[in-house]
């Protein structure tokens, strides 16, 4: 099977000076990400993770190295090229939501759209109602986001992460706030995007939520150390069932 | 990005903040508003004394005698006697700037009408006096040369006067009242002028030939002051110079010797008022400024505070593809949009406080398009500045500092 290849790094390094010393969170890292895939990035705290992702989501620019997104060399863009990037062809989930305050789920979807400026007023209402009933908050989309619960408001910066149909979704932790029921919600929605092929780049530090993607790739000190396709992998629904079971026979 | 989003956006952080919108508009408001009335207040009464001092007489000029100073005893103007009638034909058939001229006898007394009595002052001169001093007849008729030259008893009255010493229901015209004992038939009323910027009643007064004054009333030959017309505001100058030239000639003053008259010109009065009343300006006027200083500081504290406090939004927006210039544009379209709409009612809240204070304390005011125009833009631009400048700084930043931000 011939796959589009949409993300491809080689030799990535970052540093950050801190003071006189210099931090090297990533040193030398080579990964490619394909169509359709639905990778963990794994690691313990400090591992390089974030720092990864946010090169990866046009956040932030590498010390050394290249980066194809797309087939665009990013190193190459200025800030408005990739304010654009990230507008029309990423979407992000932060671990704190970073949901608008005393505003509408709908209009915190509606937000990327809005510094779009080829998306018309009814498109942009459509597209976010769309991605609204996609995360499962059909009767939710007034409610304000102040006023919801957090994995509510997980699956509002979802939305908001698929309201423009990007190429990739990057998650940093997005799970790392919530209780395992909710988790695991939380992920059997992204099983359910990856599905209609979405692809994904996920950054946890827990394994058990790593179990439900299809390829972990394990960090240490900047350093890809493991990637590895999961051959099995959990289904977060059926997870979710047997969570329900066990609570089941515990309260008994 | 589309102008109406960005207007979305601006308008949608201003409703999620009403807190915040409203502290930053009422700054505004306070600072504009206070200017407002502050140099209302402060012209208004610059202008009323304007008023009051051009009511006082056409192109006005005033020769006094010079008081007195002799063997270092001051004896005081009253005292002196250097003017009498003479000196007004003098000047009179000499002087070719004079437009009009009389001599003038003030004095107060006591009228009696009946059984009610009223102390007022009366003032007199030739049938130029009128002219002169801005007097105006409402009923009746001034009196006439003939009058003049017999010493006639007979004035017009004020409307303070009549107030105070007829019932409604009579005709003051034909009536004999007295003055200091004086029977004076009145032959006509004067017209209201209201209170002066002193708050003088400019209408306690009577009005009567200065012969008579001076024959029947003071029994004295000298003059209280020669008052003068001159052609127009612009020769008032001039003429007061051609007084004095033709004065030290008529007293044979020698070259060594002070006048021994004093003028003064509605020109000089409305100075030495209007420096004092200047002054009074530029003390309400400082007030206005620091009102204005310490409602920008806190504009600018609010602003600054806003968007230090939005970085995590600042981040998140720009995350999410907005370009720096995005989110400068939506700050400093919320900062005009709050600047300007507090601007609108600073000027609105500053008009009605000024004509509260107009109408409470009896206080003249002067609104003028330029303390507007000046509090408006000045706060405005204090407003905007501020939503600005701290926006230009974040909108810098890398979006994943502005997102870690706490
Ligand atoms: N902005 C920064 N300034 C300095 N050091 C940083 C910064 N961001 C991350 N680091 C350092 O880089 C390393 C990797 O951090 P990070 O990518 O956040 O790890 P992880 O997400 O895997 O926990 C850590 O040692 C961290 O202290
Ligand atoms: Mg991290």
């Amino acid at each position: 099977m011939n796959k589009q290849t949409i993300i491809e790094i080689n030799n990535l390094h970052k540093y950050y000076q801190v003071g006189d010393e210099t931090v090297k969170a990533l040193r030398g890292v080579d990964l490619s990400i394909s169509k359709g895939e639905f990778v963990a990035v794994m690691g313990t705290s400090g591992s390089g993770k974030s720092t990864l992702l946010n090169i990866l989501g046009c956040l932030d620019l590498p010390t050394k190295g290249d980066y194809f997104l797309d087939g665009e060399n990013v190193k190459t863009l200025n800030r408005n090229q990739l304010a654009e990037i990230r507008n029309k062809k990423l979407g992000f989930v932060f671990q704190s939501y970073n949901l608008l305050p005393r505003t509408s789920a709908l209009e915190n979807v509606e937000l990327p759209l809005l510094y779009n400026p080829l998306v018309s007023n009814s498109e942009r209402r459509e597209k976010a109602e769309q991605a609204l009933i996609a995360v499962g908050l059909k009767d939710r989309m007034k409610h304000l986001s102040n006023q919801m619960s957090g994995g509510q408001q997980q699956r509002v910066a979802i939305a908001r992460s698929i309201v423009n149909n990007p190429v990739v979704i990057f998650a940093d932790e997005a799970t790392g706030n919530l209780d395992t029921r909710t988790s695991f919600e939380i992920m059997a929605l992204f099983q359910e995007l990856n599905d209609k092929g979405m692809t994904i780049c996920f950054v946890t530090h827990e394994p058990d939520i790593a179990k439900f993607t299809k390829r972990n790739v394990v960090f240490r000190d900047g350093f890809i150390i493991k990637d590895e396709l999961i051959e099995n992998r959990n289904n977060a629904n059926h997870a979710l069932a047997q969570l329900k079971e066990e609570t089941y026979s515990f309260d008994n | 990005m589309r102008l109406i989003n960005l207007f979305k956006i601006a308008i949608a952080a201003i409703r999620r903040n009403k807190m915040r919108s409203f502290l930053t508009m009422l700054g505004i408001v306070i600072g504009v508003a206070a200017v407002i009335a502050m140099l209302a207040i402060g012209q208004g009464s610059n202008q009323s004394i304007r008023e009051t001092i051009s009511s006082m007489g056409t192109n006005l000029i005033n020769v006094m005698p010079a008081s007195q100073n002799r063997g270092g005893v001051q004896k005081g103007r009253s005292s002196s006697q250097t003017l009498d009638v003479a000196d007004v034909t003098y000047l009179k058939n000499n002087s070719t700037l004079i437009s009009a001229i009389s001599p003038e006898l003030d004095g107060s007394g006591q009228i009696v009408y009946g059984s009610n009595n009223w102390p007022t002052s009366i003032y007199s001169g030739n049938e130029e006096y009128s002219f002169i001093k801005k007097y105006e007849v409402e009923s009746g008729r001034t009196y006439t040369t003939k009058e003049i030259k017999n010493a006639a008893k007979v004035c017009l009255v004020g409307q303070t006067v009549i107030e105070n010493i007829f019932t409604d229901d009579v005709d003051p015209i034909g009536k004999t009242i007295r003055f200091n004992n004086i029977p004076f038939k009145i032959i006509g009323t004067l017209k209201e002028k209201g209170d002066n910027t002193f708050g003088q009643d400019q209408d306690d007064m009577i009005l009567a030939p200065y012969t008579t004054v001076m024959k029947r009333l003071f029994r004295q030959t000298h003059l209280r002051a020669i008052v003068i017309s001159a052609k127009s505001e612009e020769q008032i100058t001039e003429t007061s110079a051609e007084i004095t030239k033709l004065l030290r000639m008529s007293h044979k003053l020698k070259d060594s010797e002070d006048d021994d008259f004093e003028i003064r010109t509605q020109e000089e009065l409305i100075s030495n008022f209007g420096s004092i009343s200047e002054m009074m300006l530029v003390l309400l006027g400082s007030i206005a400024a620091i009102s204005l200083v310490v409602g920008g500081i806190g504009i600018m504290n609010i602003m600054y505070v806003s968007v230090t406090e939005r970085t995590r939004e600042i981040g998140l927006r720009m995350s999410i593809g907005g370009k720096g210039r995005d989110i400068l544009r939506q700050f400093l379209l919320e900062a005009t949009l709050l600047s300007v709409l507090g601007g609108i009612i600073g000027v609105v809240f500053g008009i009605v406080t000024s004509n509260v204070v107009a109408n409470l304390l009896a206080w003249p005011i002067l609104i003028t398009t330029d303390s507007i125009v000046l509090s408006f833009l000045f706060c405005t631009f204090i407003g905007v500045f501020f939503g600005w400048y701290p926006a230009k700084k974040a909108s810098a930043l890398n979006p994943i500092e502005a997102l870690r931000h706490e």
